[in-house]
């Protein structure tokens, strides 16, 4: 495993230390959002890993997000569990379920994948309305609000905040560790050259099967922490737009870096309510030309942006941030095209 | 036995108008590879425009020609401007962009008219007809015929016509019919152009009995899909027969089986997407494509 680099453990320990100490200098309705950036930072994180790593396009992260979600909110609602259980049984869940759907989704090249997943996405609110003794049905279910345990001095929601980022920072940890060893090099051989890595003896049915497990684990617990700040639940919370949500954060944030999940967190939870100000309709039009300009012009989002001109400044040969193997410019390719 | 024939009378209307959404699936799938996820927000940006033009005292019939014309620029506007540019790129970037055409789209037709749902005038008269004693719904039967003449026209136009057979040789030999002094990329457009004109109609066609709003189209979309992938998404024939069988089955499962009802019936579609790419990739009329590796 390649050691991490002085740089990379200083942007970090930068990350680190602004997360730890926002809470304190921002107004609190700002912490509630950026508990927000940290549900859509891992679930997004979970795309990056599917999307970007494993090459397969999945338009309906969001079905994932409402299983783990609606997890959480039934074993809460009706059986009173709290929620430091309901969160890892929702990633557990979710981690079955994306097993299970990764098996299909290995037979299923490139763009159907992308449209069964986008089918998946819009039939979510319908299963969740059809289910209504467990699910609330239409209603949906309220939920408590979180509380600090006795003896820690901070507010209910800085408590959830700290306890949401920190849960993100360990799944980082654990998936930066995951890529950066033999499971995320067999991953990229898979996806650059699918014969010559099978050749090689790599198994894809096991690794593509495993990133797909792995990044819904990492969706069911995002839908945990997003149901909790909002402690309610319900249909229309898990829209495909919520799909396609994740997708744009993906795109914008960077899809070959851990670093655009951050930033695409922060983009779709802000760049919404920004945009609101203008018109109700004024966030999806920003969304729609910014990922076409985005394609067009900067395929590997703003983080890969920002590096390509942070080292046109330094003059120095340019490096990705997290992946040695990827250079940053490149395209993701996806899957063998089915018309040649 | 009355009440069997106005379900399926009933689900073919429906299967039709899904017939045309998958039609224009496949029209620009056949030509470039690519699944427009945006065909269905262009299908219901363009009812829209005809509501509009209703609106400001059109004659019904009038704003639907209108709108097909108008819907036929958009289409080639939009291949020229946004997707040439991404034509040759990998399959990711494709499906993002028409994804983030998907969302804009969605975004203007919010932005121009707003997120409340509006009742859009039936082309069609409101007294049911009498077949053979039984009573059919005016709106399915009319939508039936739009429908087959649309096809109908759309076929003709592929056969018979030498800009058809242009268009079939560029979308399966882009480069010799470069040779040969076709101009593939507006070939391209023109795809773009008709795949559009007949997802306004589907929208038209479908907007009396949805009523209209920005979202109107995405579950349509997803039938869309099912009827594609049912017929095999490079088959013409093949999306017309999906959308029909899909359209009477979706139809008598919802009405008559109590477990999927109507809420069920998306989840339908998206297990018949499932189960046919699994079972039969090449869906029921596909070719099955062999890759050299």
């Amino acid at each position: 495993m390649p050691r991490p680099n002085a740089g990379l453990l200083t942007r970090v320990a930068i990350a680190v230390a602004v997360i730890a100490l926002l809470p304190w200098v921002v107004p609190s309705f700002l912490v509630f959002d950026l508990i927000y950036v940290a549900s859509y930072a891992i679930a997004i994180l979970g795309l990056i890993i599917l999307t970007g790593m494993n090459g397969q396009i999945s338009l309906g992260h969001g079905a994932f997000m409402a299983l783990g979600g609606y997890v959480v909110a039934v074993l809460a609602h009706s059986a009173g569990w709290p929620y430091w259980i309901g969160v890892p049984l929702a990633a557990i869940a979710s981690g079955v379920a994306g097993l299970l759907i990764g098996l299909v989704a290995l037979r299923l090249a490139g763009v159907y994948l992308a449209l069964a997943t986008f089918s998946l996405a819009v039939a979510t609110p319908s299963f969740l309305k059809h289910y209504k003794s467990i699910t609330g049905g239409f209603d949906g279910m309220s939920l408590q609000p979180v509380q600090a345990p006795a003896g820690v001095p901070l507010s209910g929601q800085q408590w959830l905040y700290y306890v949401a980022w920190a849960v993100a920072g360990v799944v980082f940890l654990l998936s930066a560790l995951l890529v950066r060893g033999q499971f995320g090099r067999a991953l990229r051989a898979l996806r650059d050259n699918p014969i010559a890595a099978v050749s090689f003896g790599v198994n894809p049915y096991f690794y593509k099967t495993a990133a797909f497990g792995w990044s819904a684990v990492l969706a069911g617990i995002a839908g945990g922490f997003y149901a909790i700040p909002t402690a309610y639940v319900s249909p229309d919370t898990f829209t495909s737009a919520l799909s396609i949500t994740l997708l744009i954060g993906a795109v914008l944030g960077g899809i070959s870096t851990f670093w655009g999940a951050l930033v695409g967190g922060i983009v779709v939870e802000f760049l919404p309510l920004v945009a609101q100000q203008i018109n109700a309709a004024a966030p999806s039009v920003v969304y729609g030309v910014a990922l076409i300009l985005v394609m067009m012009f900067l395929p590997d989002g703003i983080v890969g942006g920002l590096l390509r001109l942070t080292y046109r400044f330094r003059r120095a040969p340019p490096q990705p941030a997290l992946e040695s193997s990827t250079p940053s410019a490149a395209p993701v390719t996806v899957g063998p095209q089915s018309r040649e | 036995m009355h009440d069997l024939a106005q379900q399926i009378v009933s689900g073919l209307a429906q299967g039709s108008i899904f017939a045309s959404l998958a039609l224009a699936l496949v029209l620009i799938y056949r030509a470039m590879g690519i699944i427009n996820f945006a065909q269905g927000e262009l299908a219901m940006f363009t009812t829209y425009i005809a509501w509009q033009l209703t609106q400001m005292g059109l004659p019904i019939w009038l704003a639907f020609a209108a709108t097909v014309v108008v819907a036929f620029a958009g289409g080639v506007a939009l291949e020229r401007i946004v997707i040439r540019p991404v034509e040759r790129a990998n399959q990711l970037t494709v499906v993002i962009v028409t994804l983030g055409l998907f969302i804009s789209i969605n975004g203007l037709a919010g932005w121009f008219w707003g997120y409340i749902v509006k009742a859009f005038p039936t082309p069609f008269p409101t007294t049911p007809l009498q077949l053979g004693g039984v009573a059919f719904s005016a709106q399915d039967v009319g939508v039936i015929v739009v429908s087959v003449i649309t096809l109908g026209l759309i076929s003709l136009f592929f056969q018979k016509t030498k800009l058809g057979l242009a268009m079939r040789a560029a979308a399966l030999y882009p480069e010799q019919s470069r040779v040969l002094g076709i101009r593939v990329g507006w070939m391209l457009a023109l795809g773009w152009g008709l795949a559009s004109a007949v997802g306004a109609i589907s929208g038209i066609m479908i907007a009396p009995v949805v009523f209209l709003d920005p979202n109107m189209m995405q579950s349509v979309l997803v039938y869309a899909f099912a009827a594609a992938v049912l017929g095999g998404i490079e088959s013409p024939v093949g999306a017309v027969v999906g959308g029909l069988v899909l359209g009477v089955v979706i139809n008598l499962l919802g009405t008559y089986v109590e477990a999927i009802g109507n809420e069920l019936r998306l989840a339908a579609a998206l297990a018949i997407i499932v189960v046919v790419l699994l079972v039969r990739p090449a869906g029921l009329f596909g070719h099955v494509t062999v890759q050299r590796v």
